[in-house]
This record gives structure tokens, C-alpha cells and sequence, in this order.
């Protein structure tokens, strides 16, 4: 029989459907990681009062964007990450190969899945921190702009990230620690819960190779007022900068990314 | 006649261990076909490099026409594999994950059909989780069949069956196969061979000791066994020729042998005897 075969993105977006559902479903899962960054901001946002020096910025909406950054990256490279090691450890990999259900659906559906997820939780936080902090969120539709390319790059960049961690991991089960290790290092060295100048000068350049640094920055420079920029460590917001940055972490995550999922399905089909 | 799979000179190494060395068969279609060997026998490699799972070392196969080791997507939408047991998609409902599945195939079955035809209609809503070893594996079943497929890979597929089950599980098969589905089956359990596969291809590192009719299985061998109560208690030999024997127990004992019995091998006997582990 000859029918066509359904299409690649179709079938991804079904997929990540089902993934969506799928993970509603794990409510442990659902708590730590939509729960949990809401309970830390709640935490440091209260713990750390009064304002930025004498930018008269609330400590607790420095937080709230760093949070927001560290939200987008939790999704996209914790799900990416999680998702493909557990995909290849599970069978689940093997038992999509075997039907025809494509290597870009598989893609797609992975896609979908994180920026779905994303999405929740930095809207969760967002709703949170206007309820509990009184954040206002910005009016200028320009800072919106900003929001949206700090949100898509840094999606982009941490995900392949997550493909390239989620490859290297060899088990499944025992990739929750190899994954959340580093991402929990990285918040505090990059200025999520704090004010990143406040850092001693060799762990702000430690944390400066990294892109959630990056993204927290570029968020500071959407939601919060330009009184603040003079705290970061240029004293500007350096936006050209996180565009920079984020987009080698894009290029050096596909490249080696794809070469290390590449290998890993090699490795598995030989 | 047109082969649905053409096995020639398959070898796989993995490292230096040789998993598959040297098989050939064929499958036609329809056919239900076991592969039966002892665990590490080769039995799932084979499937694997069938199903365009894994890379073969050398030989020739062809599966539907084309070279698994090839797969493109029409191809796959033609074949369907049961792999053995994972638990995987453990939170995702019954219904939603085989109609998931169907969606990848041109022409599916409808998934309360395909649930139906392993008994899971009743399970429909129910987390995959929160299935019983069997109903788990036939959930398995009914994602392999889904997309209709013209050929069947079913690796281990009674695993976690209680004895009603399997039953079941064997009448599901027949229809299957009684539909026009070939069907290559590995199991290491010998009734569900002789239940349900018109050839069994035996296996044992990596080597086929038989390939023939589950009543021919073993056959060349001395499969009669004579049995008797001797002065020194119970006896028995195996043979070619029951008539000699017999004709010396006479001998022996005039007309009166005691507890004179005259059996063929059993299948277990029989296959035990093949892979080189006598009872």
C-alpha cells in the first residue's frame, strides 16, 4: 500500500501532546519544577529586602527576573536534557524508531514540549510575583520586544545544551543529579537570587561563560526600570552583549550537540 | 513466491563476541514463524537487524523487499514490532498512547479496535503504570498492530502471562496470521512454539541447530524412548529402532515385561536435546 505517511510536524505535535498530558500527570515532577523556582524566588525575594544600592529598585524584583531566566532555562535545558536521556534509557527512543515516526518529529515534539513548558512556568512566576510583590510589569512595548528574543535565544541556547547533557548522559535515571547539579551551581553564580556585582570578581567571570547570566541580564533589561543598568557590571545593560553570547551558546550546542546525539544513536543501533 | 523476509549468512558481532553466526531463513507470508533458543541465543539481535534496529555485521537480508538496514518510512508504515519488555510511557493513558501511535501509520486501526483485539478494551483510560505485567505487555501488542502491519515482530511477547492469557494471547495470534500477517515470534517457552509457529528455527549461540515443523522438531535423532522394570529396578533407552529393542526385552525377559512403556520425546525433550542440555 502506498498512502501517504502522515507528516513529520504532525506527528511531533501530537507527541508532544501527549508529553504535555504525560507530565501533567507526574505531580512530583510538576512540583519541582514549577513549584519549586516559585517557592525560591518567594524565598530570596523575602530573605534579601530594601533596594539595589540607591536605584531605588526593590531587591525582590531583581530576583523576579533572574527567577523568570532561570525558569526558561529549568524547562528548556532540564526537559530537554531529562527528556532525552530518559527517552533513550526507557525505550522509549527504540520504540518510536520503530515506526514511522521521524528523527524531526521526535524534534518537533521535544521542541514543542520545552517551549510549552517554558512558557507555564515563567507565566506562573510572573502571576506570582504581580500577586505577591506587587511587580509591576513593564508597559513599553519595546521592553516586551526585549523579552521576547532574551526568552526565544535563551530557549534556543539552553536547549541545545540540554540535547548535548541529555546525550551525554548514559542512564536515564541517574541523569536527574548529572542535570540538576550544574543548573543549581550555575543560579547562584549568575545572579539569579541576587545581585550579580555582588559576586566576588572570579566567580562573576566564572559565571560570565555562561549563558543564564546572560539571559538573567537580558531579563533585568526588560522588566526592570534603566535606574538599574549602572549595578551590572558594565554599567549598562550590554543587550548586544547577551545577544552575542546566547547565540554562541545556540552555535556550539548545535554542533556539539548534534555530534554527540548522533553518536549516541549510532551507538544504540549498532 | 515472494519472500516476506530472506535471511542469508546473517553474522553480528559485538565486540568479540559473536551473537548471530552464520543464520539463513525465510518467512512467507502469512507464515508465523518462532525463533526459539535459550537466553543469549541471538533470538532478539535477529529481530533487532530485521526491524532496522541495529546493523548487521554480514550477510544478506531482505525484509518486504528492502534492506532494514535502509529503513525509510513507507517501509516502516508496513511493519510492526513488539520489542521486549520496557517500562516506558508509564504516565500516559492506555487510549492515548496506541492512538498516538496509530497517527504515525498511513492506515490505522481504530483504537478501541486495536485495544479489543488484546483485551484491553476496559482499559482505555487507565494509566500505563498502573497495568499488570500482562496487561502492560499486551498494550505492547496493540501498538505493534496498530498500523496494520503485513509483518509482525513479536519479541518475548507471553512474558507476564497467566496460563488464560496466553491462551488468549495464541488465539489473537491465529487471527492474525489467519488475516495474512507473517509473523516472526521468539519465545523460549516450547508450547507457545508449537501452539503457534508453522516453522521453529532453533537457535543456540548464535546458530541454528533446526530449522523444521514443530512435530519434526528433533526428529533425525533416536526420539523413541522404551521404558521397563527391571530386576534392578526401572530402565530405559532411547532409539532409532523401537522393534530391536523391544525384541530384546523378550529376549531378556520372555512376555512378561514389567511396566513396558513406548513414548516419543517429548518436545521439551527433544529441544533440550538439540541446544545440548539433556534432561
Amino acid at each position: 500500500m502506498t498512502t501517504a505517511v502522515p507528516s513529520s510536524v504532525g506527528m511531533g505535535v501530537a507527541r508532544a501532546a501527549g508529553e504535555i498530558r504525560a507530565f501533567a500527570r507526574n505531580v512530583p515532577a510538576l512540583v519541582f519544577n514549577v513549584a519549586l523556582p516559585i517557592v525560591l524566588m518567594l524565598m530570596f525575594g523575602t530573605l534579601f529586602s530594601g533596594t539595589v544600592g540607591d536605584t531605588g529598585v526593590p531587591m525582590h524584583d531583581v530576583v523576579v527576573s533572574g527567577v523568570v531566566a532561570s525558569a526558561i532555562m529549568s524547562a528548556a535545558f532540564g526537559g530537554m536534557a531529562f527528556g532525552i536521556s530518559m527517552d533513550f534509557s526507557d525505550g522509549t527512543f527504540t520504540r518510536l524508531s520503530a515506526t514511522p515516526f521521524t528523527l524531526s518529529s521526535y524534534f518537533v515534539a521535544k521542541i514543542v514540549f520545552v517551549l510549552a513548558l517554558a512558557v507555564a512556568q515563567v507565566a506562573a512566576v510572573l502571576v506570582v510575583t504581580v500577586l505577591v510583590f506587587g511587580f509591576v510589569l513593564p508597559g513599553d512595548p519595546a521592553r516586551w520586544l526585549t523579552f521576547g528574543w532574551v526568552f526565544a535565544l535563551g530557549i534556543v541556547a539552553t536547549a541545545l545544551l540540554g540535547v548535548l547533557v541529555g546525550s551525554l548522559a548514559s542512564d536515564g535515571r541517574s541523569a536527574g543529579g548529572v542535570i540538576q547539579f550544574p543548573f543549581i551551581v550555575l543560579q547562584f553564580i549568575s545572579g539569579v537570587y541576587f545581585v550579580f556585582t555582588g559576586l566576588p570578581n572570579w566567580l562573576q567571570y566564572v559565571g560570565a561563560v555562561f549563558p543564564l547570566k546572560w539571559m538573567a541580564q537580558g531579563m533585568r533589561s526588560a522588566l526592570l526600570p534603566d535606574a538599574l543598568a549602572v549595578a551590572e557590571p558594565a554599567g549598562s545593560w550590554e543587550r548586544g552583549t547577551v545577544a552575542i553570547v546566547l547565540s554562541c551558546w545556540a552555535v556550539g550546542g548545535f554542533v556539539l550537540g548534534s555530534a554527540v546525539l548522533r553518536a549516541k544513536i549510532r551507538r544504540a543501533f549498532s | 513466491m515472494s519472500w516476506v523476509v530472506e535471511v542469508e549468512g546473517l553474522v553480528k558481532r559485538y565486540g568479540r563476541k559473536t551473537a548471530v553466526d552464520g543464520v539463513s531463513f525465510r518467512i512467507a507470508p502469512g507464515e508465523v514463524f518462532g525463533l526459539l533458543g535459550p537466553n543469549g541465543a541471538g533470538k532478539t539481535t535477529i529481530v533487532q537487524i530485521l526491524a532496522g534496529l541495529r546493523q548487521r555485521g554480514s550477510g544478506q537480508v531482505s525484509v518486504l523487499g528492502r534492506d532494514p538496514a535502509k529503513p525509510r518510512r513507507a517501509w516502516r508504515d508496513r511493519i510492526g514490532v513488539v520489542p521486549q519488555s520496557t517500562n516506558d510511557h508509564a504516565d500516559w493513558r492506555v487510549g492515548e498512547l496506541v492512538g498516538l501511535f496509530g497517527r504515525f501509520f498511513a492506515d490505522p486501526l481504530p483504537v478501541s479496535e486495536a485495544l479489543a483485539q488484546v483485551g484491553l478494551a476496559d482499559e482505555h483510560d487507565q494509566l500505563v503504570r498502573k497495568l499488570s505485567g500482562g496487561q502492560r505487555r499486551r498494550l505492547d501488542v496493540a501498538i505493534g498492530v496498530v498500523g496494520r502491519p503485513e509483518l509482525l515482530f513479536l519479541d518475548e511477547p507471553t512474558t507476564g502471562f497467566d496460563p488464560e492469557a496466553r491462551r488468549e494471547f495464541w488465539r489473537f495470534v491465529r487471527e492474525l496470521s489467519g488475516r495474512g500477517t507473517a509473523i516472526l515470534l521468539t519465545t523460549h517457552y516450547l508450547d507457545e512454539a508449537e501452539q503457534l509457529a508453522d516453522r521453529v528455527c532453533v537457535l543456540d549461540r548464535g546458530v541454528i541447530r533446526q530449522l523444521a515443523t514443530p512435530a519434526e522438531l528433533g526428529a533425525h535423532r533416536d526420539d523413541a524412548v522404551v521404558s521397563w522394570t527391571g530386576p534392578a529396578g526401572p530402565e530405559q533407552v532411547r532409539t532409532d529402532d523401537v522393534n530391536a529393542v523391544l525384541r530384546g526385552l523378550v529376549d531378556r525377559f520372555g512376555w512378561q515385561v514389567q511396566d513396558l512403556q513406548v513414548r516419543r520425546l517429548s518436545l521439551e525433550e527433544r529441544y533440550l536435546d538439540l541446544i545440548g542440555r539433556s534432561s
